[in-house]
């Protein structure tokens, strides 16, 4: 597998490590009225579909960039890599 | 005379002549055979007994396509066992062994089975070993693994190296026959990067084995003269004795190369074979095709082989299997190895064609609309029958049979991304169909295209298409006849007709695993093991297939077929391995301070990639429990010193530091005042303790977190994640330090005292200056850089002190002299461990992943004022019950009894069973300062069951102590100690 890496290009998927499902990135508010719930959501339930899946990859080996890959859970095929950061804020992620 | 059945021609060295070695006899052979030819050459057909029925078997094929004719390759440690004879190269003094034989080749015990064949039909293991259960363990795999198998293990370690490699090209050639050679000339002559790999030692593929002319030239030598082009050009890389095993995902495939396979003896630090890993955007299969038998009563003899393997036999290695030879065919390539074997002097017995217009020949004669119906020859060939259209039968005396069913495309590396290969009515086979990995394509008669002509051409135009090349060569002439062939896969009536010889998997084992119900192409695979062999039936599957779509009234198309996974061939474990066996199977760390460890006779032991020192034994001790005791004892009466290297050290910069630790703590961090240390605990998202450690404040902006050895590396990426995925607008850096400090703990009531000695005198730390907790940045032995942090594992005293690495070997031994007058001692992780069990605190057994904040009696510190990662899910009803398991200290009512970690709790009255379990023991040590056992364990509502008496049990071991339930604190529980 090959990872397109935003900044260093492409690189080989032995220098990364996989999370899991780019959800992850929507944590909840802990401190709002409904925490528990929508904890509960966060932590265990994940799509699994057949098909185009965003998950994070972490550049292990690497420059330490958590990525958000869009691969095809088919054919394998990754037709997008972003920076987790930039996806994190365009999320309303901040601070 | 020795190699009777040598011909005149072919592609071996005549000059020079090599001793080769076959169940302890004697052979000679040339430089150019195989194991294979030169067996034939000495007239050896018999080579192996089959899997089930212990049949004789010699060659199918000339290939590494070979289901039969396998041998045990080497002798001693370096014995390979299943190695196919048609692969391997010869060199002088070569040893090999047939196999799956007791007592002979010749006469072989277990042959027997050969006359209960009835009993051993399809799915007999699963019919035959089904009752009584208890059987199988014992009695009836022991056989069956005893009977079955083919080579054994030399059951020793393998002496030589293997080696792991990356390449790069634009496009990666796979296979050097008439199509991989015309495409590597394409794009070689254009300049792009090329690798041009091939299985087999001589580049070339069919072109070796036929006698034809390519241009100007006969076919070897139009060969090697495009091989030297080639081999001239910089930008063209040939890689000979490398199989392409496998395509896998984003244009990356493996292939393994034989360096070493075909030599006598491997140049000292040379490796017998390298695991390539090509990165290459195109490929091209020009992977050729394997002609298929057809399948007849009998047909399993020795000397039975494929008509193409004859001709390679008599064109390349100038070898006959026999001096009379008979062809048994349903096309016209069976007629061409008629002529070949005739021209080179080989006597044709007849050629038996199925069709009614087979073509005729002056030189010998042709049987047409003729089949075979059986054979005959008790460990090979000697009479073949044949079935006449007019009903008439006739015997043909022969010691050698060629058969042509026609070819099947080597469709194998199109499927491993899951492409199905689609039917082709003309030839009668399988081709590649339209889903083929990324970048691939096929070329010549991989990709259906059987002619000569024909796959010099597709492999130009291949090749251009890949690389967008608007020239090609001039293609040489060739051979262009059409394929003229009629499916036929068996003869009819027979039932003892092998489809997969390696497996022993007849015509009537396919009919019978339909009737069985078994409709589905993978169903008839598992039941039948067709296919399933080392070999994975490149000679079978097809014919396998289309029998079976018989019996069903179906098409072949409308049967299915079964797709190839990776490897192509088999690879051995070794070359999976490469360089990464024994030390070498991790990296191993080493602390700055571990030659002084050494030097002192220190026992090490492995945590994570890491060696730390165990204990340290002294002149007299020998037991280790007399050097632990001992190291404990003295740390607690004076100063010990240990190396805490390993811990995973992590700065944490910026000015929203102490928030962000405020996030990843469960703890809160935003107060701690500059100078100030405190225990952290990190919990996972859903509220399970992941690790703890300490953060130090060295400035406002600036904290050094540290972690538990195990975790240093998770740990990280896990604050990473908080930093980049959930809070991106932060202003915190982070920087793994382990590597950059060596840190040793100085623990016991003369530890200020010692460091004192080596501390600069401008940095005061008296109890006053330096309390409980504090941490500096300060410097020591006249200006060197240091961390001091007073923080305590042992329950003592105690502090941390860091020193860029370099320094970490002389800061030990500098602090071994000064401690001199203290009777200061290292100490190892085992007393580290029983002082920690001492004082109750919690490390990796505790923190097992499945442990909460309450679970450990720190329930107190996951605060409730802030939103930190897993302090939501960490209040569930679930976690938070009354029963809970809470840690306890554990103390045996007898002394001398020990506690044992992984032991279960008990009450002491109730039933011992699994619904009764209280909790269990998760560390136990000796303590030498309560001259007892201890142990911490986790028991449910454990913090209400102070004093109770519990019964520890294991039922594996016959464990059953009687245990105290007490505080985990055993030592100093108020803590004054440490604050002293």
């Amino acid at each position: 597998m090959i990872i397109n890496h935003p900044l260093l290009g492409p690189r080989d998927a032995s220098e990364f490590t996989y999370l899991g499902d780019a959800s992850l990135i929507d944590r909840p508010d802990g401190t709002a009225e409904n925490a528990a719930d929508a904890f509960y959501d966060y932590a265990y339930l994940r799509d699994n579909p057949a098909g185009e899946h965003r998950e994070l990859w972490y550049h292990e080996a690497g420059d330490r960039s958590w990525l958000v890959v869009t691969r095809n859970t088919l054919t394998h095929e990754i037709s997008k890599v972003e920076l987790a950061r930039d996806v994190a804020r365009t999320r309303g992620r901040s601070k | 005379m020795t190699q009777v059945n040598r011909l005149t021609g072919g592609q071996i060295d005549r000059d020079t002549t090599l001793k080769f070695y076959f169940d302890g006899r004697s052979f000679t052979a040339h430089p150019g055979d195989t194991l294979a030819s030169a067996l034939l050459a000495n007239n050896v057909r018999l080579i192996g007994r089959s899997f089930k029925y212990h049949r004789p078997r010699g060659l199918l094929t000339a290939g590494s396509e070979e289901p039969n004719g396998m041998v045990e390759l080497r002798a001693g440690a370096r014995k390979e066992p299943n190695t196919r004879a048609t692969t391997i190269e010869m060199y002088d003094g070569l040893i090999a062994n047939s196999q799956n034989r007791w007592p002979s080749l010749r006469f072989d015990a277990l042959a027997v089975n050969d006359l209960f064949s009835n009993f051993l039909s399809a799915g007999f293991y699963y019919k035959t070993f089904m009752w009584p259960a208890a059987f199988w363990e014992k009695l009836y795999e022991p056989i069956i693994r005893r009977a079955a198998g083919l080579g054994s293990l030399s059951m020793q370690a393998d002496p030589d190296e293997y080696d792991k490699g990356f390449r790069h090209c634009d496009l990666l050639i796979i296979g050097a026959g008439p199509a991989g050679l015309m495409a590597a000339l394409t794009a070689g002559r254009a300049g792009a990067d090329v690798i041009l790999a091939d299985e087999d030692f001589t580049l070339g593929g069919r072109l070796n084995s036929e006698t034809f002319s390519v241009g100007d030239h006969s076919a070897p030598d139009w060969t090697a003269q495009t091989v030297a082009e080639l081999l001239a050009m910089p930008n063209v890389r040939l890689m000979p004795r490398t199989t392409v095993i496998g395509a896998f995902d984003h244009g990356i495939y493996g292939a393994v190369e034989r360096t070493g396979d075909h030599l006598p003896s491997l140049p000292a630090g040379k490796p017998r074979q390298i695991l390539w890993r090509i990165y290459t955007q195109k490929a091209l299969l020009c992977a050729g095709a394997t002609e298929r038998p057809i399948a007849f009563e009998n047909n399993d003899r020795p000397g039975i082989m494929t008509a193409s393997a004859l001709r390679t036999y008599a064109n390349r290695f100038a070898v006959t299997a026999s001096p009379r030879v008979a062809i048994f065919t349903s096309n016209d390539d069976g007629h061409r190895t008629a002529d070949d074997l005739h021209a080179k002097g080989v006597k044709i017995a007849a050629v038996v064609d199925v069709r009614e217009d087979a073509p005729l020949s002056y030189d010998y004669e042709v049987l047409k609309g003729a089949q075979v119906i059986n054979t005959r020859g008790r460990l090979g060939l000697s009479f073949v029958e044949v079935a006449l259209p007019d009903g008439s039968t006739r015997t043909l005396d022969c010691g050698a049979l060629g058969v042509s069913g026609g070819w099947n495309p080597n469709v194998h590396l199109t499927c491993h991304q899951r492409g199905r290969p689609v039917w082709n009515e003309a030839l009668a086979a399988f081709v590649p169909g339209e889903n083929l990995p990324v970048g691939m394509s096929v070329a010549g008669s991989a990709n259906g295209v059987m002619s000569t002509h024909g796959a010099l051409r597709s492999g130009a135009e291949a090749a251009a298409a890949a690389l967008d090349l608007t020239t090609q060569p001039d293609l040489p002439e060739a051979e262009d006849a059409p394929m003229a062939l009629k499916p036929f896969w068996y003869v009819q009536g027979c039932k003892r007709a092998w489809v997969d010889q390696q497996n022993d998997v007849t015509v009537k084992d396919v009919k019978l695993s339909y009737q069985e119900g078994f409709r589905s192409v993978e169903h008839l695979k598992r039941y039948t093991t067709l296919g399933m062999a080392t070999d994975q039936g490149k000679t079978s599957n097809i014919t396998g297939l289309a029998i079976m779509a018989e019996v069903a009234g179906k098409s072949i198309p409308e049967t299915g077929t079964t797709i190839f996974r990776p490897p192509y061939t088999p690879v051995p474990i070794g070359a999976f391995a490469g360089r990464m066996t024994g030390k070498d199977f991790h990296p191993t760390r080493l602390t700055p301070s571990h030659h002084w460890a050494k030097e002192r006779g220190a026992v090490f032991v492995e945590a994570g990639n890491w060696l730390r020192a165990q204990w340290f034994p002294l002149p007299g001790e020998t037991h280790w429990r007399d050097s632990v005791d001992r190291e404990v004892r003295q740390t607690r009466a004076s100063v010990g010193v240990c190396d805490c290297t390993t811990l995973g050290k992590i700065d944490v910069q910026g000015t929203d530091a102490a928030e962000f630790l405020n996030r990843v703590y469960a703890n809160g961090f935003a107060k701690l005042a500059v100078g100030k240390t405190r225990y952290g605990l990190m919990l996972r998202e859903d509220g399970m303790v992941m690790d703890d450690g300490t953060a130090a404040r060295l400035a406002e902006d600036h904290f050094v977190v540290t972690t538990t050895t195990a975790n240093a590396v998770s740990v990280y990426r896990h604050m990473e994640f908080v930093r980049q995925c959930l809070f991106p607008d932060m202003d915190v850096q982070l920087i793994s330090t382990t590597d950059g400090w060596a840190q040793y703990a100085v623990a016991g009531p003369n530890s200020r005292k010692l460091l004192q000695k080596i501390v600069d005198p401008e940095f005061d730390i008296s109890n006053e200056a330096f309390p409980f907790m504090a941490c500096g940045k300060i410097t020591v032995c006249g200006g060197l850089r240091a961390r001091l942090f007073r923080i305590s594992f042992s329950g003592e005293l105690a502090f941390e002190i860091a020193v860029p690495s370099r320094y970490g070997d002389a800061l030990m031994r500098r602090l071994m002299t000064e401690g001199k007058e203290f009777d200061v001692t290292p100490y190892g992780t085992e007393a580290l461990s029983v002082m920690r069990i001492e004082k109750g605190h919690p490390v990796g057994n505790e923190l097992n992943g499945t442990t909460t904040a309450l679970n450990l009696g720190l329930g107190k510190m996951v605060s409730k004022k802030k939103d930190s990662v897993g302090s939501v899910l960490s209040e569930r009803e679930a976690l938070t019950a009354p029963d809970v398991l809470k840690l306890v200290g554990l103390k045996p009512v007898n002394p001398e009894e020990k506690i044992t970690a992984g032991g279960h709790l008990m009450n002491i009255d109730g039933p011992v069973d699994a619904t009764h379990d209280q909790g269990y023991v998760t560390s136990a040590a000796y303590s030498p300062n309560l001259n007892s056992h201890i142990g911490l364990g986790l028991l449910k509502r454990g913090d209400a069951r102070m004093g109770e008496k519990m019964r520890l049990v294991s039922p594996l071991t016959e464990l059953n102590v009687e245990v105290e339930i007490v505080s985990a604190h055993f030592v100093d529980p108020e803590g004054e100690r440490l604050r002293a």
